[in-house]
């Protein structure tokens, strides 16, 4: 299912005197099957353009398109219930909406409020439970006798047993320990990988895009200032550090060694691996010569 | 000579209605003046341990000694008084209405003459440069300010230790490097000893000296070279290492000839740079 | 609509209500509301009428935020008007049409209470619209301070007060979030029948609990740990100051009670 947001502007409070314009003219078109990510920094407003991503938050200008919906400004639009079935958020600190009796019941909720059976709710629950790598035995256990990581995956879990058809990540990791951390990520990408789940990854870590991602949008106060593949983001990585934007930290490495070592490169590499390999060729030829 | 400011010996905790001790036995000194990184994954009881040296908690077994006294119930509130903390949450931790009523909630407690709290209050805001914050209210300041509108609390009350309990890890990479620059930029001047509990092991890499808890004990102490040079290890743990020693790693796995692993970019910059020129 | 509301909002202005110390504005409003029962007839509730317009005139909030907040409460105010106009059943009939009878006292009454009600609501809006939440409980703790010796918990109820105020935005932000991940579940909260809205509830407020609690425990931690240890020994940062202006206010009310009390018949 594509998703894309045309000339979008939000607009907080609109028509009182705390408005605030959050996202400017924003476009961006997200293709069924590919894993964008959205960067920015804190107040970049990124988060409110997650929020248009299943119509939480309605356009003040422009239009998104979710699948065959489109959500313009300025109209009623009715039943957004189908829009958010499709697309599933997995907020920051998911582990906060958690709330039923046992682990069970709360996966099942998500499924069971857009109309599944109960029968096939706990059918999904089981399975999403294995996707998140737990195990059955907590399915009777209430939410709030688990480990902080433990909540994170059932909330993630109660997102992906609503099978949606994109699945948004606001900050998917924040808090996790380094190895959580890294266990998160791989499920989601793994299940983008073998579904070909349109997965869109909100963050403001730029190793995580890069390692990710096959396309890249980058916000800055409101509006978008670049997008595109992380090869090409990453071409220019001057610019960015220049805007105030990171870059992964291969990328700051690699023109360290081209400013003092007097390396040149015909390419941004973004993989400690593409790198070091790189090097190795050219001190290798260097002997040679 | 290092002197030690807070020294651990044969601490044993357990909480309550918990079969495994959450420490086990454990012992380590602290010295006066130092950075010490306490990494260890979640639950490996490295918060615990934050909680135990300031009276937060009592260990079942062992003796906890700060400054040269041995902590107990009705020592706490001295203790407390040398050792500030600032906790994950950047807003569980902000008592105040505004910055500066939330910097002078530590002074108020200690029943400090409000001429004097006036003088410390800016002091601190000053030296975490929040100044121009005073009467701004919390939620409207980001959650790297609020840290460090909490390490100004801590510093009006001129402590000698600071202890930082993952004191970033619910913050942007932007408001991380804020909060760490400030009190670097206080430990220099202030010789403070700051005790920072964490799993950012680029940050643990700039300490003077790591513990590695696993398990509630103390699996590995030493310098962030030592550490970080066992570095299968760590990743067993849960744990990362720092990207120079990942690259050094990538480095040495295509043949290129490395002296050691490198903490700091710079360095391994300049050593690629030197093995360059000489062949 | 929430927007307009102006009850319990501070709107910060330079004029001579704001300066004022919060403990003079308190007995200001805790006695304006005993003597306004005083004004029986035109007269004194012209004094009244000239005092509250006064305050407001010094207060310096615009007219038109006032009209515009008040404006949901005039009709209150015309509804008591008109509760007096028809239920009151004494002096002579002035009026009479089928089932309605209006008699003279019906009248009076009418424009007395409701202008009765209409002042207290302006002049206790006055209070919130000129002074800090804050500053109001720093103002209750120093006037309700003798009762420590009766081992009321006026420290802690203060300290209580400036928490709750602390974290009421914070917890507005919270309950919007999690009803956002709750509505990306396919909770409605705004549409549906009645009963299912009312279970909608629950998604919010388990989480909002939940969090709250855990909030409070973190926070205590963190207090205990920054030395507190109850009210004793304790020195405050905020300072009050009664200056002349503080003095000066209660003595014109004063004057206000003794003309209220000469006029009233």
């Amino acid at each position: 299912m594509d998703i894309s947001l045309s000339h979008v502007d939000y607009r907080y409070q609109a028509n009182t005197p705390f408005e605030r314009l959050a996202i400017q003219d924003v476009s961006i078109d997200i293709p069924s099957g590919t894993y964008t990510a959205i960067i920015g920094h804190t107040g970049s407003g990124k988060s409110t353009v997650l929020q248009h991503l299943n119509a939480l938050l309605v356009p003040s200008e422009g239009r998104v398109t979710i699948g065959d919906r489109e959500i313009k400004a300025h109209k009623k639009n009715k039943d957004l219930r189908q829009v958010r079935r499709r697309v599933g958020i997995v907020f920051q600190f998911p582990e906060h909406q958690l709330f039923e009796e046992t682990v069970e019941k709360d996966i099942m909720f998500g499924p069971m409020n857009f109309g599944v059976s109960e029968a096939e709710a706990r059918i999904r629950a089981q399975h999403a439970l294995k996707q998140v790598g737990l195990g059955e035995e907590i399915l009777v256990k209430s939410p709030f006798d688990l480990s902080g990581g433990q909540m994170r995956r059932v909330a993630i879990a109660g997102v992906l047993a609503m099978e949606p058809d994109v699945i948004v990540l606001d900050e998917p990791t924040a808090g996790l320990d380094p190895r959580g951390r890294k266990e998160i990520m791989d499920m989601f990408y793994q299940l983008h990988q073998e579904r070909q789940l349109s997965t869109i990854l909100v963050t403001h870590s730029m190793e995580d895009a890069a390692r990710y991602a096959d396309r890249i949008v980058i916000l800055q106060g409101g509006k978008v200032v670049k997008k595109g593949t992380p090869e090409e983001i990453f071409s220019s990585p001057a610019e960015l550090l220049q805007m105030g934007l990171d870059v992964p930290e291969v990328v700051r490495f690699q023109l360290k060694l081209e400013e003092k070592c007097g390396m040149n490169f015909n390419k941004i590499y973004l993989s400690i691996e593409q790198l070091s390999s790189a090097v190795a060729e050219q001190l290798g030829r260097g002997v040679k010569s | 000579m290092k002197k030690e400011i807070v020294s651990l010996k044969d601490v044993t905790f357990q909480y309550d209605g918990q079969e495994r001790n959450a420490l086990n036995q454990v012992s380590f000194d602290i010295y006066e003046g130092e950075w010490l990184a306490i990494v260890g994954h979640n639950g490996s009881g490295k918060s615990t341990m934050a909680k135990l040296l300031n009276g937060l908690q009592f260990p079942k077994e062992g003796r906890v000694t700060v400054c040269g006294i041995e902590l107990n119930e009705e020592n706490i509130w001295e203790i407390r008084k040398k050792i500030g903390m600032v906790f994950q949450n950047p807003d569980n931790q902000f008592v105040g209405t505004t910055v500066e009523d939330d910097v002078a909630f530590g002074l108020e407690n200690m029943g400090i003459p409000r001429e004097e709290m006036i003088h410390r209050v800016e002091d601190s805001l000053n030296r975490v440069k929040m100044d121009q914050f005073l009467s701004q209210e919390p939620h409207h300041l980001s959650g790297g300010q609020k840290q460090r509108v909490a390490i100004a609390g801590v510093l009006a009350l001129r402590p000698a230790i600071i202890i930082l309990d993952e004191a970033t890890s619910m913050l942007d990479p932007r408001g991380r490097e804020e909060v760490l620059e400030t009190v670097r930029a206080l430990k220099n001047e202030k010789s403070l000893t700051v005790i920072s509990i964490t799993h950012d092991l680029e940050e643990a890499a700039k300490a003077d000296r790591m513990i590695v808890m696993n398990k509630g004990e103390v699996f590995r102490e030493g310098t962030p070279d030592e550490i970080f040079s066992m570095d299968e290890q760590l990743i067993a743990l849960g744990l990362d290492i720092p990207f120079s020693v990942k690259m050094t790693k990538a480095f040495r796995e295509k043949g290129i000839q490395l002296s050691k692993h490198y903490l700091s970019e710079e360095e391994l910059v300049t050593e690629l740079w030197t093995s360059r020129s000489r062949m | 609509m929430m927007e307009k509301m102006i009850f319990g909002r501070y709107v910060p202005a330079d004029s001579v209500l704001h300066r004022m110390d919060p403990r003079s504005k308190l007995t200001m409003i805790f006695l304006f509301v005993c003597i306004i029962f005083l004004a029986n007839n035109w007269q004194t509730y012209t004094i009244i009428g000239l005092y509250t317009f006064l305050m407001t005139g010094l207060s310096k909030i615009p007219v038109r935020f006032l009209y515009g907040g008040l404006k949901p409460v005039i009709w209150l105010v015309v509804f008591t008007f008109l509760l007096q106009l028809f239920f009151t059943r004494e002096g002579t009939l002035v009026f009479h049409w089928g089932v309605i009878k209006i008699y003279s006292e019906g009248i009076k009454m009418g424009f007395y209470i409701s202008f009765r009600f209409f002042f207290l609501i302006l002049m206790t809006s006055l209070l919130t619209l000129t002074t800090t939440p804050i500053e109001i409980t720093d103002g209750l703790e120093s006037l309700l301070g003798p009762l420590k010796k009766i081992r009321f918990p006026v420290h802690e109820m203060a300290l209580m007060m400036s928490i709750s105020l602390r974290f009421i935005p914070t917890l507005m932000q919270e309950t919007d979030k999690i009803m956002k991940a709750q509505i990306a579940r396919g909770v409605e909260f705004a549409s549906g029948p009645i009963k299912n809205r009312i279970k909608a509830v629950i998604p919010l407020l388990i989480p909002l609990f939940v969090s709250s609690f855990k909030r409070a425990e973190e926070l205590a931690v963190a207090m205990e740990a920054r030395g507190y240890r109850g009210g004793e020994g304790r020195t405050k940062y905020r300072l009050l100051s009664w200056k002349a202006a503080d003095t000066l206010q209660l003595i014109f009310l004063a004057v206000i009670t003794v003309l209220l009390i000469l006029f009233r018949s």
